[in-house]
């Protein structure tokens, strides 16, 4: 599902990642965890591609195509998602008509029928139903005036709705109560499935007991330093980053 | 003689003023008192961020409406015929009672153009001594507009809409809007044309205490037209005047308001927005004259400029000393699409009253970048994300206008320019 070969990034001319290598495939959820600072959201936002991280050696093969060449709107259609961690307030667009407007373009680009409004309304209805959430935030203009633990359930939301292949969740436990990442883990696992993939970029151990991946990979200065299995991430709760060759966060 | 608009208003005049209504001695004076004042420069305050330069040059003389216009083209700059409204048409600034549609109207009011009124307001040319050449020179030229009177305790339920087309020369429009103790009303005027040619209007409202006008003003104009415009709002206590102005049109296009608060309890709220491209120059002047105590003013405009459109905003703001407990604010926000784009500015709170809570503010900004991000991480297009955005930005402030009809108008007019620039973008 996606190969990430040598990957080296630059921000402002100062470069983060230092040779990534990760391999993910379809099904699998793997956690990235690492300390701040250590490149997590950088990788984020460089799968999703946004303006300002500069791909200078390697590659990201995303079913096979090469993922760095697309527009970040390409990568969305061709069905890569980013759980935000900090969800963007958007004052005016109601997330309904910007859910919509979403769902249609990866909907015209897959070559299915786009849906009208009473189709639509339908359909996020379903999602809303198995997500047991309600329809009051999506009226709303996008994330304005959401708690934290509101903007994490809209981001899971979307990935419902927008149903991709794969899922990069930055920090999505972050700024959340127990409660609030209960909820969240509960619809992250009700979306895990055979032909989507999940790279669930973390601080902490926490979200983890939850959400329980397949795989751990450490991040630590640009690098992964360790990967293991989903022990990897109860070994780094009991003893830190620093014990596994990690700067301390 | 040197053909310029000034010249040709000056030059113009004796041989028109036969043919215009009213008081011919207020009309010499007022021409007397254009001559003298002249065509306004960036050197005096009120004109800082604008040249007439270009509306002089363009040689524009007092139209003649002679113009042929035809139903179907009123038709479609009508308001949806599915909500009720009563309709007032008027070519090159002379009333067209066969294009309008005024319907019934309620016991009382009186709405229709005053070359077809049974009498005129004996001061309907009276002039301030401190009025300002473009409405002393409509003062000695207007020949026709609308007149509204809404009686004492009168609702009217449906709006009034004013559509003014420019064809040919200059227009000099003059309505006046006058609300009785109590009276509510809703009026719109919209305002387009094609070719060059010159709108000048002046509306002039009276609201009595407890009335309420809601004031709402479509200016698009075409791209080579040139448009001035007064209004001047006098409220009485517990009156409400809220007025929302949407500028698209015209080469260069200025719209005044002077709002004065004479009562208790009044309430001026003003509202507006204003989208400029290619070398559009839009300019918004208010002032907000608080000269009663316990009034509240609101003002809130906003802009999109684009390429290198030039935009004005002047924000003027007066405490009188007796107006003790007043509420002001403002606020004057811009996106700007270009970097050659450019906003000019300017809040002026004068207070001369100590116990006051009044506040202002100015920003200019491009579209947010992580806005604009999130947008295409989820599959929006780069256009069509900020053209989200754009409308956004706009929509905040039209989607509280009460209205569904002028909403949808309102919201259809900033879809068509958001449409057009996207065409340019992609054509470029």
């Amino acid at each position: 599902m996606l190969e990430i070969k040598n990957l080296h990034v630059e921000v402002d001319g100062k470069e983060i990642l230092h040779g990534i290598d990760l391999s993910l495939a379809a099904g699998e959820v793997h956690a990235v965890m690492g300390p701040n600072g250590s490149g997590k959201s950088t990788l984020a936002y460089v799968l999703a591609g946004r303006d300002g991280y500069a791909v200078t050696k390697g590659e990201i093969l995303f079913q096979g195509k090469d993922l760095a060449a697309m527009s970040p709107e390409e990568r969305a259609r061709e069905g890569v998602f980013l759980g935000f961690q900090y969800p963007v307030e958007i004052p005016g667009v109601s997330g309904l008509s910007f859910l919509k407007a979403a769902v249609n373009e990866v909907r015209k680009h897959r070559g299915i029928k786009e849906l009208d409004a009473m189709e639509f309304l339908k359909f996020v209805r379903a999602k809303l139903k198995m997500l047991e959430m309600g329809d009051d935030l999506l009226k709303r203009p996008i994330n304005v005036g959401f708690s934290g633990g509101e903007k994490k359930r809209v981001e899971v939301l979307q990935m419902a709705v927008l149903e991709p292949r794969l899922a990069i969740m930055d920090e999505t436990d972050s700024g959340l109560d127990i409660d609030a990442l209960k909820i969240v883990s509960s619809g992250i696992n009700a979306l895990r499935g055979l032909d989507r993939s999940m790279l669930v970029i973390t601080h902490y151990q926490r979200l983890l007991g939850y959400v329980v991946p397949d795989k751990v990979h450490i991040l630590s200065g640009g690098r992964i330093v360790r990967s293991g299995g989903k022990e990897l991430a109860l070994e780094l709760e009991e003893k830190g980053y620093a014990v596994l060759g990690a700067d301390a966060a | 003689m040197s053909a310029t608009t000034h010249a040709l208003h000056l030059d113009r005049f004796e041989a028109a003023k036969a043919g215009l209504p009213g008081d011919a001695r207020a009309r010499a004076d007022a021409l007397a008192r254009y001559a003298k004042l002249g065509v306004p420069t960036p050197k005096l305050e009120a004109w800082h961020f604008t040249s007439l330069k270009p509306l002089d040059e363009a040689a524009l003389a007092p139209s003649d409406a002679k113009v042929a216009v035809t139903a179907a083209t009123v038709a479609g700059h009508a308001l949806s015929t599915s909500h009720a409204h009563h309709q007032l048409v008027f070519v090159d600034g002379h009333f067209r009672a066969d294009l309008s549609r005024i319907g019934t109207l309620p016991k009382g009011v009186v709405l229709t153009g005053w070359s077809a009124a049974k009498s005129l307001p004996k001061d309907f040319l009276a002039e301030a001594a401190d009025a300002g050449a473009m409405r002393v020179l409509n003062a000695a030229y207007a020949a026709d507009g609308a007149i509204l009177e809404v009686p004492a305790g009168v609702a009217l339920a449906a709006p009034v809409h004013l559509m003014f087309l420019g064809a040919s020369g200059a227009a000099h429009a003059r309505n006046r809007i006058t609300m009785g103790e109590g009276a509510s009303a809703t009026v719109l005027e919209t305002y387009v044309g094609t070719g060059r040619y010159w709108t000048n209007a002046v509306t002039d409202i009276s609201i009595a205490a407890g009335a309420m006008l809601k004031h709402l003003k479509l200016q698009t104009e075409g791209g080579e037209a040139f448009h001035t415009a007064a209004t001047a709002a006098h409220v009485a206590a517990k009156g409400v005047y809220d007025s929302f102005v949407l500028s698209i049109g015209g080469k260069l296009a200025r719209n005044e308001i002077d709002a004065v608060l004479k009562g208790e309890g009044g309430r001026v709220k003003l509202e507006g927005a204003y989208l400029a491209r290619a070398r559009q120059h839009i300019d918004n002047t208010t002032i907000i004259d608080h000269a009663a105590a316990h009034c509240d003013s609101e003002e809130r405009y906003r802009g999109v400029l684009d390429d290198h459109a030039y935009a004005a905003f002047q924000g003027r703001i007066v405490v009188r000393p007796d107006a003790q407990k007043t509420n002001a604010h403002q606020l004057n926000e811009n996106l700007l699409l270009s970097d050659r784009a450019e906003i000019g500015s300017k809040p002026e709170l004068e207070i001369h009253a100590d116990d006051v809570k009044c506040g202002h503010g100015a920003t200019a900004g491009e579209i947010d970048e992580q806005a604009l991000f999130y947008l295409r991480a989820r599959g929006i297009g780069l256009e069509q994300a900020r053209g989200m955005l754009i409308e956004a930005f706009v929509s905040e402030l039209i989607d509280a206008i009460a209205d569904e009809a002028i909403r949808d108008r309102f919201t259809a007019s900033v879809g068509g320019w958001l449409y057009d620039a996207q065409g340019a973008r992609r054509a470029a």
